[in-house]
């Protein structure tokens, strides 16, 4: 089967090309969603892309919840669909209330756009199974508010549970200050739902999918999501 | 309204205040929170039904109490 991806576009959405270009390299389906229609067109898969939905304004992600596409997506993840939300989709998820947590200004207050170190921690949930814990993905960041925070409980469930789905590393694995780019909580740069079928992360795996532009590493994601789903990975 | 961060939440920008008013020799200043201020102009006469709904409305939007906290008045519009 061809597994089809819905790439959801707000006003401000920034990276939705990149998302289907990405995806097209794996050999699958990749269509625009548009917020203001509650169709997801029979995508098996939704990717809430980065930018700045409805400009940011008041919290980032904060209007974008409300767009009558999340009430679809919401649907769909409550009915074990994947949901992968990068950057701006993490933030507009936790507003959403679909993962915990929030994400602050970065605690060096600046814009990062950086290639980072990722440590997967969790190897579970459609876009993640057929990766290993352990295993380091090259993956750049680019945002202003990604710093990672949940209050102690939250923290202590996420971790009990194998919730936190990659830290930010070194190039060997080790969870160093320098190696976080925003002050997140314990280096946590992705999150999953209970279910594992909702994955929120900071990092732009669309942006490493070709050894041209530094890394093909965030290929993996996109191919788990493909083989979870039955189909053929490219 | 006034939105701030909660207590437990690091605030960088307010530390940023908080020392660059130290170098500007407010030694004094032993800390510094930044948050955000919302004006609503809110029609109706019925004082308690308007602040459940803006309290409402804190909830629902304004405020993300993941994070924040917030605090609001009323006041009567006449006279600004």
């Amino acid at each position: 089967m061809s597994v089809r991806f819905g790439i959801a576009v707000f006003p401000g959405t920034w990276s939705d090309r990149d998302c289907i270009h990405a995806v097209g390299l794996t050999g699958a389906d990749a269509v625009p969603l548009w917020h203001a229609d509650r169709d997801l067109k029979g995508c098996d898969v939704v990717i809430l892309p980065g930018g700045f939905a409805y400009g940011d304004y008041l919290r980032a992600g904060a209007i974008a919840r409300f767009a009558p596409l999340m009430e679809a997506v919401g649907e769909h993840a409550r009915a074990g669909g994947p949901v992968l939300g990068i950057c701006n989709g993490f933030q507009i998820l936790c507003e959403a209330g679909l993962l915990p947590g929030a994400l602050l200004r970065n605690s060096s207050l600046q814009f990062r756009c950086q290639p980072t170190w990722l440590r997967l921690e969790a190897a579970k949930g459609p876009f993640l199974s057929s990766c290993r814990p352990g295993q380091l993905l090259r993956v750049p960041v680019s945002h202003g508010e990604g710093r990672f925070y949940a209050d102690r409980e939250c923290l202590a469930q996420l971790n009990g549970e194998g919730r936190v789905a990659f830290r930010y590393s070194d190039r060997a694995g080790a969870l160093t200050t320098a190696a976080n780019p925003n002050g997140s909580l314990e280096n946590i740069a992705g999150i999953l739902n209970p279910e594992g079928n909702v994955l929120g992360m900071m990092p732009h795996p669309e942006r490493a999918c070709e050894e041209l532009l530094g890394s093909d590493h965030g290929l993996a994601l996109f191919n788990s999501a493909i083989h979870h789903l039955g189909g053929a990975p490219g | 309204m006034v939105i701030s961060l909660k207590e437990v939440v690091n605030d960088p920008q307010g530390l940023v205040v908080e020392e660059a008013l130290h170098s500007l020799g407010y030694p004094e200043v032993e800390a510094a929170r930044v948050g955000k201020f919302i004006r609503l102009e809110v029609a109706g006469e019925d004082v308690e039904g308007a602040r459940a709904r803006v309290d409402e409305m804190c909830r629902r939007l304004l405020c993300n109490r993941v994070i924040e906290d917030y605090r609001f008045e009323l006041r009567p519009a006449s006279g600004g």
